[in-house]
């Protein structure tokens, strides 16, 4: 398998801006909502006040998620490049 | 090895069968005891069997996994599947504080508190995105291995030996402390007898076959410490009416405590004696407190304890042991899912547990009601024998007020069953659930201590010619030396659990984050660099961790005790930065080396065998 420099920069530049984007997102639900949560608990969701649940339970759940799609798209990343490991 | 092989392909893929049958066998353990009980057995009978049957099954499966070969014993062979190593993990991650004190913490401490549960999930973003991948592309059998290859040199590998075993040592004492608590609680032992009784069984789980042994107990300590916090919960929102899927419906609970609180004065009332060790509730349930500094706060505190978690070497060495680093990547994803089981349950356990004791619609309402009805309570009487609790008419009016009420807040977790009224077998599930998290921590440390001082240290730079046989009885040995060193330590109960646990991370943070993070995402770091980042930043942490702690020091910007690690991670990282680019860029080798970490594909950077 050849790699050139080209290719191992572009395929570096995706997997980077991947992993800033979801550091985006990371940094929203870690902190931004948090800062706001007085404000935020004004608001009925469920039940619940809006502020508690991020803290509680929404930026969780989002982290969640958020790791099993970086998953994908990482892989599928990988695979385009063609520097995806084998099926076992 | 005459029952399982513990390798190879067959073994893979009998795992979900294995497992299962253990869990079925658990359940069924769990309603033999309710059985018991219901023929009248004793609390104290159900609390031993319940500790001494599990044990026994950590301690044999711990014995068949044993082995005398170097891959099995640092990394599990490698064959660990993402499912499998998310749930060894789980329990590696999630501590006696998690099990035992979160949710009391955030019963007392309301939405401050929840600062610690946002860090302690979100850290597996920082995990997943920045390092596990790579350093499993590695493929070394520690973290400092990892540094030692990345930037060369002993001095370097030295240096992240240290760091590490400061960060881990604190840690491990306060989990042997809560696993000795546990054991001397459920078996009725002293505590000094407990520390080391609960010593014995964490080594036992680990001595004889090292990561291999400690990944499969651990899958078995979150099968049964899910169990156990999950079934109060669960049946407490039956019982008060929110339907069997108390986090998706417990929002109407955190509406109708905030309802009660301005009758029952919560956060207007103060106590009026204070009672060493116990407190009452002060703090408003959802109510975040106003201003920059609270939110401030909370955001420091969520910070250490992400930047703490990527940087924790016990944790990170888990995904050591996948097969593949597509592996290791899912099993990051399948970490946090069951991590996020319990810590999405935890504010609901406080919320279901708040509300029964103030409620005054429920059957299990103490404040408000007579103090002579409170008094009668068997679980009043029993928790205050102990100290744990006091009920103190301060106004005379024999009416129990909020400030009337003094609880320890650790104790939530563990006396809430009884405080629903539910069977006296739901808090030997409990307790037993809360040794296996502890006793699965503990392992998860001491391993990664005695793994790095005999691989890095003993190997890497005093002998490196020693046969793997002398390598691994190294190994073990450390493990007892270590072990008995963390138990000595907890024996004198220096500090309480939480306050260890967070300045685990802070000195976590402290010295490793940066030069892990930036040995894959920074070509330019270099071997001073690097040295620096991890002296200077320990340094720096302990210093003001000592100054702000002991030595009066009025703290930075509201950065306490237990947010030292946001300093010392910042002089780590400046002094990385500086120093690398003060010294000569690395070798050609070296960055070709850092080219080849960032592709999947391919042989691992350390060979495989060695």
């Amino acid at each position: 398998m050849t790699f050139d420099a080209a290719q191992r920069e572009a395929y570096w530049s995706r997997t980077r801006n991947l992993m800033i984007v979801h550091l985006v997102i990371w940094f929203i639900f870690s902190y931004i909502v948090h800062a706001f949560a007085v404000p935020l608990n004004n608001i009925s969701f469920f039940g619940w006040p809006l502020g508690y649940y991020f803290a509680a339970q929404g930026s969780l759940a989002i982290f969640v998620i958020q790791l099993f799609a970086f998953n994908f798209q990482q892989e599928k990343i990988n695979r385009e490049f063609g520097v995806a490991e084998e099926d076992e | 090895m005459a029952l399982f092989s513990f390798e190879g392909k067959d073994f893979v893929q009998n795992l979900p069968k294995l497992y299962g049958f253990y869990t079925g066998g658990f359940l069924a353990f769990f309603a033999l005891m309710a059985f018991f009980e219901t023929l009248g057995m004793g609390p104290d009978m159900i609390g031993i069997l319940f500790v001494l049957f599990t044990i026994a099954i950590y301690a044999l499966i711990g014995v068949l996994s044993r082995t005398m070969q170097v891959d099995a014993y640092y990394v599990a062979g490698r064959q660990v599947p993402p499912v499998f190593n998310g749930m060894a993990t789980a329990a590696d991650w999630m501590s006696g504080a998690s099990f035992v004190a979160l949710a009391g913490g955030v019963f007392m401490g309301g939405h401050g508190y929840l600062a610690f549960v946002v860090g302690w999930t979100g850290g597996y973003v920082l995990v997943a995105t920045l390092m596990a991948p790579y350093l499993r592309k590695f493929g070394c059998y520690t973290v400092p291995d990892f540094i030692g290859t990345r930037y060369g040199g002993k001095v370097a590998r030295l240096s992240a030996v240290l760091v590490l075993v400061v960060a881990s040592f604190t840690y491990v004492t306060a989990q042997i402390n809560a696993t000795g608590t546990i054991a001397a609680r459920a078996l009725n032992i002293p505590f000094e007898v407990g520390v080391w009784f609960g010593l014995a069984g964490i080594l036992v789980c680990s001595m004889l076959g090292g990561m291999r042994a400690v990944t499969w107990t651990q899958v078995a300590q979150y099968i049964v410490l899910i169990i156990a916090y999950l079934i109060p919960v669960f049946w407490m929102s039956i019982v008060q009416g929110f339907g069997p899927l108390p986090q998706i419906s417990y929002g109407p609970a955190v509406a109708r405590i905030m309802e009660l609180e301005p009758m029952v004065g919560v956060g207007t009332l103060t106590a009026q004696e204070s009672i060493r060790g116990l407190s009452t509730l002060t703090t408003l349930h959802a109510t975040p407190q106003e201003g920059a500094m609270a939110a401030w706060r909370f955001i420091t505190l969520a910070m250490c304890m992400m930047v703490g978690t990527a940087s924790l070497p016990h944790i990170l060495m888990r995904y050591f042991t996948t097969p593949s680093i597509r592996a290791a990547r899912n099993s990051v994803a399948w970490s946090l899912f069951f991590i996020f089981l319990l810590y999405f349950t935890a504010p609901a356990l406080a919320t279901f547990s708040k509300l029964q004791m103030l409620d005054p619609n429920l059957p299990t309402a103490i404040i408000g009601q007579p103090i002579e009805d409170v008094l009668a309570l068997e679980w009043i009487q029993r928790w205050s024998a102990i100290g744990m609790l006091a009920v103190v008419d301060s106004n005379g009016d024999g009416i129990l007020q909020i400030n009337e009420f003094f609880i320890r807040p650790d104790i939530i977790v563990l006396a809430t069953p009884e405080m629903a009224g539910l069977p006296y077998v739901i808090s030997g599930l409990v307790a037993a659930g809360g040794l296996a998290a502890a006793m699965s921590t503990a392992d998860g440390l001491l391993l990664a201590m005695a793994n790095a001082i005999s691989h890095d240290l003993y190997y890497k730079i005093i002998d490196p010619k020693a046969e793997t046989r002398k390598r691994l009885l190294v190994a073990r040995f450390l493990l007892v030396i270590i072990g008995a060193g963390g138990a000595l330590v907890a024996s004198l109960q220096l500090t309480g659990i939480l306050g260890a646990v967070a300045w685990a991370f802070c000195f976590a943070m402290s010295g490793l984050f940066f030069p892990l993070v930036l040995g894959v995402w920074w070509k330019r770091a270099n071997r001073p660099g690097a040295i620096a980042g991890m002296l200077v930043g320990l340094a720096v942490g302990s210093w003001y961790l000592y100054m702000v702690y002991a030595g009066g020091m009025e703290p930075w910007l509201g950065l306490d005790h237990l947010r030292f690690g946001i300093v010392g991670a910042a002089a780590s990282v400046i002094a990385m930065v500086v120093v690398s680019l003060m010294t000569k860029e690395p070798d050609a080798e070296t960055q070709a080396m850092v080219d080849e970490v960032r592709l999947p594909r391919g042989e691992t950077i350390i060979p495989a065998k060695q």
